[in-house]
């Protein structure tokens, strides 16, 4: 019996496995993941060391003190947030920028596409290898600072600490998938593995560096001051943030803030009338922390998302020859 | 009927990869798909596995669709490519053990598996050695390995003996021809023709896409150089021996190759060949019946396409 034209034989997970173990095994063993992992014990002690010192020299009672380690700063340490939102787009290229092309250039992708597998499995397992490696960093990397704060501390997190800091998590692998997705793009698009780095290494310098410039421009095009409309001011602040929230840094930065920072209430410019009768600095219980940040989380997850089909639709078309 | 395709093409752009192939293998045959670098050999290979997307035309592997049912058809088919590669910082153990997860075997029965092809390849003793280490040789083999750790019905291999020493091709070639010997078809692409001549049942010779010349070696020569029987004569002296022996019967074509003539007959003449060196009062030194190569079918081909060009 055919199969009937429209469908494909069997189902596109076959394979998926054996891909997502071997390449997880890769990454484990790897020299690549050497170096992350000096580099999350280095940040993890920086960023505790620099919470604690920060914490202790404050006597006010914080009902959210697990949280304040996340985001305190000490000159010339970077919070523990800061330094993860540029750590981690640099530890997820450095995992998926030659996912692709060096099975090209080790001659390995028409043997392995030879099996009975599907070209989907293939990019799936590879994926979702980058993907739980990351996960496995920041697990690791998530312990280590929640361990040594309570050490230092000595204060146990609440039940709410504990799930936001878990929120937290899931957004920054959210955002993690956002970089990875955007390194296996390149990967497929590029034949040469030094290319596919330094091109997402490039993306990565133009959204952490030069796009908040650029955005400032363009809402100052779009929307130009009038000193004598006050209403133009407003226009033109909101025009800033709808340019800026193009770049998954920004999504992610205020997601965290929404998460970490119960006392946020609003992740736009808010008028003086809109706070009429808000108590200012009582916290936010979670959900509505969370769906402050739902918008942004979407985001990111929706961005994942966009940018692995697209690699798919470009792998699907590659031919498999060198 | 194994491969079987209609009006086979594979167009890239304006480029014509690919024109109108028609290829019947039978079960249990070696076919050479033969030609220069460049002709369509490796685009056809491609596309019966379904690797590539054909322009036009109809494959049929085993009777399966490579486009419609890849998953099944790549089950029975092994595929080992030209300048094939492995991960360089596994073992080939760890190499095949990808392989066999791949293709879904149950582990125990994998394991099996793995340590007879390797035992069988020769490559028992290197199974825990990093495949960096490997030379060319023992490369190709773990490829073949790996191909024989399906167990498939058919075997396509694109250049096997590509940078191999003339003795690990010999030996590559030999234990292609041991697949055969299962019940194996076996499909290869090769532009060194003189190697795989002696292993093929039947080849097909390509030029720019198309498949110009089909059958058996023997047939080739018989059909592209006139006389299949070629003799190699040395005698001296050659004065007057060149038009005694164009008068013999079953003689085409007599001409000098530096102190020895060269016959072209449509029959084994060697006897008829050496009385009339004797009559001539000539001394015969050697007397010769050359196999007619592939290399010879080849390019006396294209000689004659191009002069009717």
């Amino acid at each position: 019996m055919r199969p009937s034209p429209a469908r494909r034989e069997g189902s596109p997970w076959t394979g998926v496995w054996a891909v997502f173990f071997k390449e997880m095994a890769d990454h484990l063993s790897s020299t690549r993941m050497r170096i992350l992992e000096v580099l999350i014990l280095l940040s993890a002690v920086g960023a505790v060391y620099a919470g604690a010192r920060t914490l202790r020299q404050t006597v006010s009672e914080d009902p959210f003190l697990l949280l304040q380690v996340f985001t305190a700063a000490q000159e010339p340490l970077p919070s523990f947030v800061a330094f993860l939102s540029f750590f981690l787009p640099l530890a997820a290229i450095a995992l998926g920028f030659d996912a692709i092309n060096s099975e090209h250039s080790r001659n390995t992708l028409s043997r392995v596409l030879a099996q009975p597998i599907y070209r989907d499995a293939l990019l799936w397992g590879k994926f979702l290898a980058g993907l739980a490696t990351l996960a496995l960093i920041l697990l690791a990397l998530f312990l280590l600072v929640v361990g040594l704060s309570l050490l230092f501390l000595g204060v146990p997190p609440s039940t709410e600490e504990v799930a936001r800091a878990l929120l937290f998590l899931l957004a920054t692998l959210a955002y993690a998938g956002v970089w990875l997705g955007i390194a296996l793009l390149f990967s497929v698009l590029f034949r040469s593995a030094a290319t596919s780095a330094l091109a997402a290494i490039a993306v990565w310098l133009f959204f952490a560096l030069f796009w908040g410039i650029i955005a400032q421009l363009l809402a100052q095009a779009i929307a130009p001051f009038d000193p004598f409309q006050p209403e133009s001011e407003l226009r033109q602040a909101e025009a800033l943030l709808a340019l800026s929230r193009f770049s998954p840094n920004t999504l992610y930065a205020e997601a965290i803030q929404a998460l970490l920072n119960p006392a946020v209430r609003s992740l736009g410019p808010v008028l003086l009338t809109q706070l009429q009768g808000a108590l200012l600095g009582s916290p936010l219980p979670l959900g509505q922390s969370l769906l402050l940040a739902w918008p942004q989380l979407t985001g990111l997850i929706a961005l994942t998302l966009l940018l692995f089909a697209l690699t798919y639709v470009l792998f699907q078309r590659r031919e498999v020859r060198a | 009927m194994v491969i079987e395709t209609q009006g086979l093409s594979k167009r890239y752009g304006q480029v014509v990869a690919v024109e109108g192939l028609e290829l019947r293998i039978e079960a249990g045959e070696v076919y050479g798909l033969l030609g220069p670098n460049g002709s369509g050999k490796t685009t056809t290979i491609l596309m019966l596995l379904g690797l590539t997307e054909p322009s036009a035309g109809t494959v049929r592997v085993l009777g399966l669709d490579p486009v419609r049912a890849p998953l099944s058809l790549k089950k029975l088919v092994g595929y080992l490519p030209d300048s094939v590669g492995f991960y360089g910082e596994l073992t080939a153990w760890e190499n095949l053990a990808y392989i066999a997860r791949l293709n879904g075997l149950p582990r125990a029965e994998a394991e099996g598996r793995m340590r007879r092809v390797l035992e069988r390849m020769g490559l028992a003793e290197v199974a825990d050695r990093p495949v960096s280490a490997f030379s060319r040789g023992m490369r190709q083999r773990l490829g073949l390995a790996e191909v024989l750790l399906k167990e498939p019905k058919v075997v396509i291999l694109d250049e096997p003996t590509l940078g191999l020493d003339p003795e690990a091709a010999q030996a590559f070639l030999e234990m292609i021809r041991g697949l055969k010997a299962e019940g194996i078809t076996v499909l290869l692409s090769s532009h060194l023709l003189h190697q795989v001549q002696a292993i093929c049942d039947r080849v097909g010779l390509f030029h720019r896409g198309r498949l110009v010349l089909e059958g058996r070696v023997e047939e080739l020569a018989q059909r592209v150089l006139g006389g299949a029987y070629r003799i190699r004569l040395e005698a001296a002296p050659l004065e007057g021996l060149l038009e005694r022996l164009q008068a013999l019967p079953g003689v085409s074509r007599v001409r000098p190759e530096g102190a020895a003539l060269r016959l072209e007959a449509t029959q084994d003449v060697r006897p008829q060949v050496a009385r009339a060196v004797l009559e001539a009062g000539a001394a015969l030194h050697s007397l010769t019946l050359e196999q007619p190569s592939l290399d010879e079918v080849y390019s006396h081909y294209f000689q004659e396409v191009r002069h009717a060009a």
